[in-house]
C-alpha cells in the first residue's frame, strides 16, 4: 500500500476568522503503481491533499500512512518521506535557482547525501529522461523555454528517484506540443520505472487518456473514486461541481440522439474516431 | 508556517471603530501617541489602560490579536527594562553589586517605559487590525493632499504604499511555496549549522523570490500602463471618504483624552 488516508481533515487557521475547512473526513488508499488522476475544481482541496502526501502539510486530526509508515509519528524522518515521494508543484519552472541545468537538478540528490558520482549519474538520468540534452546541461535553466524549464524542474525531483510521483498540474500553461511532452514522459516513466503517479489535473481528456483511477474532489472531500468510464458517467455530478467529462464523450452522446448506433463510454479522440469509422463502414 | 505574520494584518469585523474614517483614526493614533509621552506618572497610564480596554472592546478584535504585535518588540522591551534598571542615578538603593546598582528610581522609571512601549504597540496595533491597508493608503493620501504645494507627492506615495502592502500577501504565499518545493527536494530551512550555511541554504528560496517578485512588477507596471494610468492628476475616485457623526464623536473623545492626559501631567 503506497498511500493511506483514515479520516483525515485539514483546517487552515483554525480559531481564527480566517478558518477554513479544506480536507473534511477523507478516507483514501492507493495501491503501489498505480496511475491515479486527481480532479476538481480551484479550492476543492487538491492541493492540500497532495501536500498531505510528503508530509509538507499535517492533519489536523486523522492518520496518514505513506508506504508503512506513519505521518503523525515523531519517529518518522520526514526527510526520508519526501525522497520517497517526489513531489511536483504547479509551476515548478519557478523553483530554479542554481547557475547551470546540471546544479539546479542535483540539488534534491545533494540534499540525500549521496556520493559525487552518485549524484553525476542520477542527474544524468534524471535529464535524460525528460529529453534534456547533454550539450545544455552546462546552461543557464534561466536561458530556457516554459516547457524546457518546466523539463528541467521536473528532472530536480526524478533525480531523488521518488517511489510516488505526485505532479499538480504539470501541463498547465504550456502550449500543446510543450503539454503532450510532458504527458507522453509522465506515461514513459510510469511504465518503464512501475512508480506509483499521481496527477493532478483540469483537463478531462488529459486525465482519461492516462490513468486508470480517477479521484474527483469537491469541498474538501471525495466525491467519485473509480476507473475513468465509471467516472465520467457521471456527468451531470460532474457538472454540478464545475467539472465535465472528456468532451468526445458529449460528442458520443449527441450522435447516439440523432440515432446514431455508437458507444457512448468512450474516453478518447481516437477510440471515437474509431467507432464512428466502423459505423460508417458498417453503413456503406 | 508563515501565515501567522501579523504586520499590518486587517481583522476583518463590523465595528464601530472599523466604519471610523480613516483619516480620523490615523490622526487620532498620532494624537495617542504624543499623549502616551505626555504622560510621566502611573496614573496617565492607568488612564490609558482604561482608554485602550474600552476600544478594544468596542472594535470586537480579540484581544489576542492586539497582543501578537507585542511578541515581536518583547526583546527591545526586554533591554529598554533593564537599561533603566541599571542605568538610572537615584538616591534609594535597592541592591547593589560592585559599581551595579538597581534604585527605587530605576525601577519606577522601567516600568513606565515598558508600559509606553506596550501600549504604543497596542494603540497602533488598534489601527492596523481595524482599518484595511485599501482605507488606510486612502486616508494617508488625503492627509498629505496639502502638502503637495511644498513638493510632495501625495499619491505617488499613496500609490506606492498600497502596492507594497497588497505584494505582502502575496510575497509570503509564493516564498511559503518556493519552501515547500524546495523541502520536497530536501531543503532543511529549519534546523541550525553555523550562519554561513544557514545563509547558504536560502540561496534557493531567495534567488526565486526575487526573480518572482521582479516579475510580478514587471507585469503589474504592463497593466497599469495598459489601463492609461497615469499619476493622480484629475483621478476621482469611487469611494470619497466623509467625515459622520461617529467621526466627530470620535474627535470629541480623543481630545477629552488627551486633555486628560495633559491634566495629570500638570497637576
Amino acid at each position: 500500500m503506497a498511500i493511506k488516508f483514515r479520516e483525515v481533515s485539514h483546517v487552515y487557521s483554525q480559531g481564527t476568522p480566517f478558518e477554513k475547512v479544506a480536507l473534511n473526513n477523507i478516507n483514501l488508499h492507493i495501491e503501489k503503481g498505480q496511475f491515479v488522476g486527481l480532479i476538481g475544481h480551484t479550492g476543492s482541496g487538491k492541493s492540500t491533499l497532495i501536500q498531505h502526501f510528503n508530509g509538507l502539510l499535517k492533519p489536523t486530526s486523522g492518520e496518514i500512512t505513506i508506504l508503512g509508515q506513519k505521518i503523525n509519528d515523531p519517529n518518522t524522518s520526514l526527510r526520508e518521506i519526501r525522497q520517497k515521494v517526489g513531489l511536483v508543484f504547479q509551476y515548478p519552472e519557478h523553483q530554479l535557482f542554481e547557475m547551470t541545468i546540471f546544479k539546479d537538478v542535483s540539488f534534491g540528490p545533494e540534499n540525500m547525501g549521496l556520493s559525487k558520482d552518485e549524484v553525476d549519474h542520477r542527474v544524468r538520468e534524471a535529464l535524460s529522461m525528460v529529453g534534456i540534452k547533454e550539450e545544455m546541461y552546462e546552461k543557464s535553466p534561466f536561458e530556457l523555454s516554459g516547457g524546457q524549464k518546466r523539463r528541467v524542474a521536473i528532472a530536480g525531483v526524478l533525480a531523488m528517484k521518488p517511489e510516488i510521483l505526485v505532479l499538480d498540474e504539470p501541463t498547465a500553461g504550456l502550449d500543446p506540443k510543450g503539454r503532450d511532452e510532458i504527458l507522453g514522459q509522465i506515461q514513459m516513466l510510469h511504465e518503464s520505472l512501475g512508480i506509483t503517479v499521481i496527477l493532478v489535473s483540469h483537463s478531462m481528456e488529459d486525465i482519461a487518456k492516462l490513468v486508470d483511477r480517477i479521484i474527483v474532489m469537491h469541498r474538501g472531500s471525495v466525491a467519485l473514486d473509480g476507473a475513468p468510464d465509471s467516472v465520467f458517467e457521471h456527468v451531470e455530478q460532474l457538472e454540478k461541481m464545475g467539472l465535465a467529462a472528456p468532451q468526445i464523450m458529449y460528442i458520443m452522446k449527441a450522435l447516439r440522439e440523432k440515432g446514431l448506433d455508437v458507444p457512448t463510454n468512450i474516453l478518447t479522440v481516437e477510440e471515437g474516431a474509431r467507432e464512428i469509422a466502423a459505423l460508417l463502414k458498417k453503413q456503406k | 508556517m508563515l501565515r501567522d505574520i501579523t504586520i499590518g494584518q486587517y481583522y476583518p469585523t463590523d465595528s464601530w471603530i472599523h466604519r471610523l474614517d480613516p483619516r480620523v483614526k490615523i490622526v487620532s493614533t498620532f494624537v495617542f501617541i504624543i499623549a502616551l509621552f505626555i504622560a510621566n506618572r502611573y496614573i496617565g497610564y492607568a488612564l490609558t489602560f482604561l482608554f485602550l480596554a474600552c476600544i478594544i472592546a468596542i472594535s470586537k478584535v480579540p484581544v489576542k490579536f492586539m497582543l501578537k504585535g507585542l511578541k515581536a518588540i518583547f526583546v527591545i522591551i526586554l533591554i529598554t527594562v533593564a537599561l533603566n534598571i541599571f542605568m538610572t542615578p537615584g538616591d534609594t538603593i535597592i541592591w547593589q553589586y560592585k559599581s551595579l546598582r538597581i534604585t527605587g528610581e530605576g525601577l519606577y522609571l522601567a516600568g513606565l517605559m515598558a508600559l509606553r512601549l506596550i501600549f504604543l504597540i497596542i494603540g497602533s496595533s488598534i489601527l492596523t487590525l481595524t482599518t484595511s491597508p485599501i482605507q488606510l493608503t486612502d486616508g494617508i493620501e488625503s492627509i498629505l493632499k496639502p502638502f503637495k504645494k511644498v513638493g510632495i507627492p501625495a499619491h505617488e506615495i499613496a500609490m506606492m504604499m498600497t502596492i507594497a502592502l497588497r505584494f505582502i500577501p502575496i510575497l509570503l504565499e509564493e516564498t511559503d511555496k518556493i519552501m515547500k518545493a524546495q523541502m520536497a527536494r530536501g531543503a532543511d530551512f529549519e534546523s541550525g549549522g553555523g550562519i554561513v550555511k544557514r545563509a547558504k541554504s536560502l540561496i534557493p528560496l531567495l534567488v526565486p523570490l526575487f526573480i518572482s517578485a521582479f516579475r510580478r512588477a514587471d507585469e503589474l507596471a504592463m497593466a497599469m500602463e495598459a489601463r492609461c494610468y497615469r499619476g493622480g492628476e484629475n483621478r476621482t475616485r469611487m469611494k470619497q471618504l466623509v467625515i459622520e457623526k461617529r467621526d466627530y464623536v470620535a474627535m470629541a473623545v480623543m481630545i477629552f483624552f488627551t486633555s486628560a492626559m495633559i491634566l495629570i501631567r500638570f497637576i
